[in-house]
C-alpha cells in the first residue's frame, strides 16, 4: 500500500509542471484582465514545437540536450507570438474574449495537427530528458522518491512560482498588471500604457503556455498526439478560479488535479476491475465541482476580467 | 455620413477580413509546402462537382444545421454553448439505448421515441452547465468543455460495456461498438446515404425562427442576453430563460446525434461527433446566429468539412486543415464585427475621407 501511495505521489510532481506553468501564466492574463481561453491550443503548439526540434535533430534517437533547450525555447517564443496574435484581436480589436479563444483554441490545436501529420506523420519517440536524483536528498525514504529524483525542468518550474508571485506582487510591472486589470480607466490616467501591459502579460503568459506543451511533449509523455493536451489549457484556465489569481493557491490545485489525473495511472497499472473511463473522467468532474463551489464569491477576481478596455468610450 | 459611404466601409472590412483569413490559412498550407490554389479547390470547389459529392456535403450540414440552431439559440441568451459535441454525444447513447430496448416496436412509434429520448439526452447534457452559470456563475465557457471530455469518455465506456454488440464478444475482435440497431429506428434515405434528416433541419430552423423572433418566450431569451440588466429590471427571469436556451440548445445537439445515427451510421460506433460540437459554433457565428442564415452556413462548413476529407489523397494536405481554418473564421469574424460595431472608428474614417476628397477638389 505504501509503495502505491509513494507511486501516486512521486508521479505528483513531475505531472503537475504543465498544468501549472500553463495556470500561472493564464493568471498574469487574467490579472491583467484579458481572459484567454486559447490556451489549449498555445499548449497543443508548444508541445508540437518542442518535440519537432529535438525529433529532427536526432530523428527519434538520442540528441544533445542542447535541441530539448532549443525545443523549449522555441515553444516559448512560439506561445509569446500566439499571445501577440491574441492581443491584436482582444486588445486592439477588442473582440469578445471567450469566443475568440476558443478560435485561438481551435486554430492552436488544429495547426499542430496538420503540421504534425506533415513533418512527424505517425506516433514518434523522442528520448526526453532524463531525471536527476539530487545527492543525498534523494536517499531519504519516501521524500527522496516523492520529492527529490524528477527531471531538471520541473524543479525550475517550482521555482518560478516564487518568482512568479515576485513578479506579480512587487515589481512595478506586476503593480501595472494588476492596475489593468483592475482599473483600466485610473491606470491610463496615471500614465499606464494599458494595451501596452496587457499586450506584455499575454505574452508572457502564452510563453509559460508554450513551455507547458512543450514540457508535456519532451518530459512528460516524450512524443506528441492529437490527444496529448486533452483539456489541460481548460483545466489550466479552471485552476486560476480556483487558486483565487494567486500563484500559491494555484500550486496547490495543480498538485490537487494531478492527484486526481494520476489516479487513471494507478488504476491501470494496478489491474484493479475499475472502468478505466471513469477514472479518465474524474480530473473533468472536478473541475466542474470546483468551479461550482469557487465561482460564487469572487471577490478577489480581477475586477475588469474580460472587459476590453476604449478610452475613447465613457463608461 | 452617406448612406453609400456606410455600405462601401462595410464592404471594405468584410472584404479585408476575407483576405486576412485567407492569407492565415494560406501561410498554413504554405508551412507545409502544398499548392494553395489546388487545396482551396480541392476543398471548397471539387465537392461541387458531381452529385454524388454534393448529397454527402449535404449528410455533413444536416447535424451542422441543428446544432447550429441550438448554439444560436443559447448565443442570444447570452451563453456561449461550446458543449454541443458532448450533448451529441449523450443524445447518441439515448438514441441506442431507446432503440436496443425496445426492438419490436412500430416503427411510427419507436422512430419518434428515439429522437425525443436523444434530444432528453442532450437536453439535460446541456441543462447542467445552464443551471451551473444561472445559480452559482460558473463560467459556461469552462464547464461545457469539461462536460464534453465527461461525455466522450461515458461514451466510450457504454460502447465498451453495456452497448456492446453481442457478435463482438463472441468474436473478440472487441471493436468497442453497438449491433446494428433495429430497421424501426432508421430515417429513410433519398438518394445515396442522404437522408430525410435535411427536412427534419430545414423544419427546426423555421420553428427557430418562430421561437426567437415571434413569440415571447425567445422575446425575453433575446432580451436576457442582450442586456441582463436590464432585462431583469423589465421582470425578465434572466437565470430561468439562460438555463432554458441551454436546455434547447443541448436538445438541439442530442437531436442532431440522434439524426445521424438513424439517417447514416445506424449503429453506435467511435466517432460520430466527428468534432460537429465545435463546428456547429463557427457555423452559427458565420450565419449571423439567425436561422436562415444558419441554413446556407451550415451548407458551406458541410462543403468545407467534406472537401477536408479529399485534401490527404488529393493535395496531400492533413484534413486536420479544416479546424484550422474554422479556427481563422471565428477570429476574423468577431474581430470584423467589432470593427464594423465601432462608430467612432467609422467616424473618424469618414473624416479622413472628407479631407481627402477636399484636397482633391
Amino acid at each position: 500500500m505504501i509503495d502505491i501511495i509513494t507511486n501516486m505521489l512521486s508521479m505528483c510532481i513531475p505531472f503537475s509542471v504543465a498544468l501549472l506553468l500553463a495556470s500561472i501564466g493564464e493568471m498574469f492574463n487574467q490579472r491583467a484582465g484579458v481572459f484567454n481561453l486559447g490556451c489549449e491550443g498555445v499548449m497543443a503548439m508548444g508541445a508540437f514545437v518542442g518535440m519537432l526540434i529535438p525529433f529532427m535533430a536526432g530523428g527519434g534517437g538520442a540528441v544533445s540536450e542542447w535541441y530539448n533547450f532549443l525545443g523549449f525555447a522555441a515553444a516559448a517564443l512560439l506561445g509569446a507570438l500566439f499571445g501577440l496574435f491574441f492581443g491584436v484581436v482582444t486588445v486592439t480589436f477588442r473582440a469578445p474574449q471567450g469566443i475568440a479563444g476558443i478560435g485561438l483554441q481551435m486554430f492552436g490545436v488544429g495547426t499542430a495537427g496538420t503540421l504534425f501529420r506533415h513533418f512527424v506523420g505517425g506516433t514518434q519517440s523522442i528520448p526526453g530528458i532524463p531525471d536527476i536524483d539530487i545527492p543525498l536528498l534523494s536517499d531519504i525514504p519516501f521524500f527522496g522518491d516523492v520529492l527529490f529524483s524528477h527531471n531538471a525542468v520541473a524543479y525550475l518550474a517550482y521555482i518560478f512560482i516564487p518568482v512568479a508571485w515576485y513578479i506579480l506582487f512587487k515589481t512595478p510591472w506586476g503593480l501595472k498588471v494588476r492596475a489593468v486589470g483592475t482599473n483600466p480607466r485610473a491606470a491610463d490616467s496615471m500614465g499606464i500604457n494599458v494595451s501596452r501591459t496587457r499586450y506584455e502579460a499575454l505574452m508572457l503568459g502564452g510563453a509559460l503556455a508554450g513551455l507547458a506543451g512543450a514540457y508535456l511533449s519532451i518530459a512528460q509523455a516524450k512524443m506528441f498526439s492529437d490527444t496529448l493536451i486533452s483539456g489541460r489549457g481548460f483545466i489550466a484556465v479552471a485552476l486560476v478560479y480556483f487558486g483565487h489569481w494567486h500563484p500559491a493557491q494555484i500550486m496547490g490545485g495543480a498538485l490537487l488535479f494531478t492527484l486526481a489525473q494520476t489516479f487513471q495511472t494507478i488504476v491501470q497499472s494496478m489491474g484493479i476491475s475499475f472502468p478505466y473511463e471513469l477514472a479518465v473522467m474524474l480530473p473533468y468532474i472536478l473541475v466542474i465541482v470546483v468551479l461550482s463551489f469557487t465561482s460564487r464569491n469572487q471577490t478577489t477576481a480581477p475586477v475588469s476580467l474580460g472587459k476590453p478596455f476604449n478610452r475613447e468610450i465613457r463608461t | 455620413m452617406t448612406k453609400g459611404f456606410r455600405i462601401a466601409f462595410k464592404s471594405v472590412i468584410i472584404l479585408l477580413s476575407v483576405l486576412a483569413a485567407l492569407l492565415m490559412a494560406s501561410v498554413i498550407l504554405w508551412m507545409i509546402g502544398a499548392d494553395v490554389s489546388a487545396t482551396f479547390y480541392t476543398i471548397c470547389i471539387e465537392p461541387l462537382t458531381r452529385m454524388l459529392h454534393i448529397s454527402e456535403v449535404l449528410i455533413r450540414a444536416i447535424p451542422l444545421c441543428i446544432i447550429a440552431l441550438g448554439i444560436s439559440v443559447a448565443y442570444r441568451s447570452g451563453i456561449i454553448n461550446i458543449g454541443a459535441e458532448g450533448q451529441m454525444a449523450m443524445g447518441l447513447l439515448a438514441f441506442t439505448g431507446v432503440a436496443l430496448a425496445f426492438p419490436d416496436v412500430p416503427r411510427p412509434l419507436l422512430l419518434p421515441l428515439a429522437l425525443i429520448a436523444s434530444m432528453i439526452g442532450g437536453g439535460v447534457w446541456g441543462f447542467i452547465p445552464g443551471i451551473l452559470k444561472a445559480k452559482l456563475n460558473v463560467s459556461e465557457l469552462l464547464s461545457t468543455v469539461m462536460l464534453n471530455y465527461i461525455a466522450a469518455q461515458f461514451y466510450s465506456l457504454c460502447l465498451r460495456t453495456i452497448y456492446l454488440d453481442p457478435a463482438e464478444q463472441v468474436y473478440g475482435t472487441g471493436t468497442p461498438q453497438s449491433m446494428r440497431l433495429t430497421e424501426n429506428v432508421w430515417l429513410g434515405r433519398i438518394t445515396g446515404r442522404l437522408h430525410y434528416g435535411i427536412i427534419i433541419a430545414l423544419v427546426l430552423a423555421v420553428l427557430i425562427f418562430i421561437l426567437m423572433w415571434k413569440t415571447s418566450v425567445g422575446f425575453k431569451m433575446r432580451a436576457s442576453g442582450s442586456g441582463a440588466r436590464a432585462a431583469r429590471y423589465g421582470g425578465i427571469s434572466v437565470g430561468f430563460y439562460v438555463a432554458a436556451s441551454m436546455v434547447i440548445s443541448g436538445a438541439f445537439a442530442g437531436l442532431a446525434g440522434g439524426v445521424e445515427l438513424a439517417g447514416v451510421h445506424r449503429r453506435a460506433i467511435e466517432g460520430i461527433t466527428n468534432n460537429y460540437g465545435f463546428s456547429g459554433v463557427v457555423v452559427a457565428l458565420f450565419g449571423g446566429l439567425h436561422p436562415f442564415g444558419i441554413i446556407p452556413a451550415s451548407f458551406f462548413f458541410g462543403l468545407m468539412i467534406y472537401g477536408s476529407t479529399l485534401a490527404p489523397s488529393k493535395v496531400g494536405v492533413p484534413a486536420n486543415i479544416v479546424q484550422v481554418m474554422q479556427g481563422i473564421i471565428i477570429i476574423v469574424i468577431v474581430t470584423a464585427q467589432m470593427v464594423l460595431s465601432n462608430t467612432y472608428f467609422q467616424d473618424r474614417v469618414w473624416r479622413k475621407f472628407q479631407a481627402l476628397r477636399k484636397k482633391g477638389a
